[in-house]
């Protein structure tokens, strides 16, 4: 299971390594990949865990697709990076609009997600 | 006699740049030991309860995200340099952290009535996550400030 699940969070990295490059080509000002990933990631975790509490007792689901997959796929680390180089580069508002932008859009889309497949 | 050598992996150039199935290779390599790691160190926290292993995994792959990006900048993001951003940066402390349990745990705490801790994870987490990631950028960088690559290869391997 947790062979799976370390696979899973691999392939989920990649993924977002995949969907960030195929972002970002040509956009330089104002990092968009990682939002999309992380919005994307959290909507896909709201669904699943949506999901599991009308399917209980799937718990490797998960753990392979929540844990590992998403949880691979999704990253705190570069956007709190991608808000420090913003703020750093004196570019003040556009670090606060980065992290605070990415919180609400990424809870939002968790909430949209959960809707969307809760009993 | 005299047979021919094959070139050392450890020193043959990598291709440059990466073609990308290779490097998304590396990611999926790091990204495995990544998420091994937090799978071994975090754990569902009880219902209304202050998600601490999710905020130190968090706080600390972006401080040490911004350390290990600090630290690959002095030169340009091409061969080497960039094998190791990407399977150990994108990779393994990409892996390593995680927006999307953060944020369905910043939701369960709201949705179950626990507001001000709902709200105190959620903007603590982006707070100290990003001042992390300054300190490792901003130290880091500091104590290779004045140190060219030639003045490491003149003073040795220490």
């Amino acid at each position: 299971m947790i062979v799976a699940l370390a696979l899973a969070g691999g392939l989920g990295a990649a993924a977002r390594f995949v969907v960030d490059t195929g972002v970002s080509r040509g956009r330089a000002r104002m990092p968009l990949g990682t939002l999309v990933v992380n919005v994307t990631a959290c909507l896909l975790l709201g669904a699943l865990t949506g999901w599991l509490l009308a399917h209980p007792g799937h718990d490797g689901v998960r753990g392979v697709l929540g844990v590992g997959f998403l949880g691979g796929y999704s990253t705190f680390s570069t956007a709190s990076v991608e808000a420090a180089r913003l703020l750093l580069a004196g570019r003040g508002a556009a670090g606060v609009l980065h992290a605070v932008g990415m919180l609400l859009a990424c809870v939002a889309a968790a909430v949209a997600g959960l809707w969307l497949t809760s009993p | 006699m005299a047979a021919v050598t094959p070139p050392d992996p450890r020193t043959r150039p990598l291709p440059d740049p990466l073609p990308l199935p290779v490097a998304a290779l590396l990611v999926a390599a790091g990204g495995t030991v990544g998420v091994l790691a937090r799978a071994l160190l975090t754990q569902p926290a009880a219902p209304g309860a202050w998600p601490w292993r999710t905020f130190a995994v968090n706080v600390l792959g972006s401080l040490l995200l911004g350390a290990l990006l600090a630290l690959l900048q002095r030169g340009p993001d091409v061969g080497r340099r960039r094998a190791v951003r990407l399977g150990v940066g994108t990779g393994v402390l990409g892996g390593f952290t995680t927006y999307s349990t953060f944020a369905l745990e910043v939701e369960q705490l709201v949705v179950t009535g626990h507001v001000v801790t709902g709200v105190a994870y959620a903007l603590g987490s982006v707070v100290l996550g990003v001042v992390a990631a300054g300190a490792g950028l901003l130290l880091v960088g500091r104590a290779l400030t004045g140190r060219s690559p030639r003045d490491d290869a003149a003073a040795g391997p220490s």
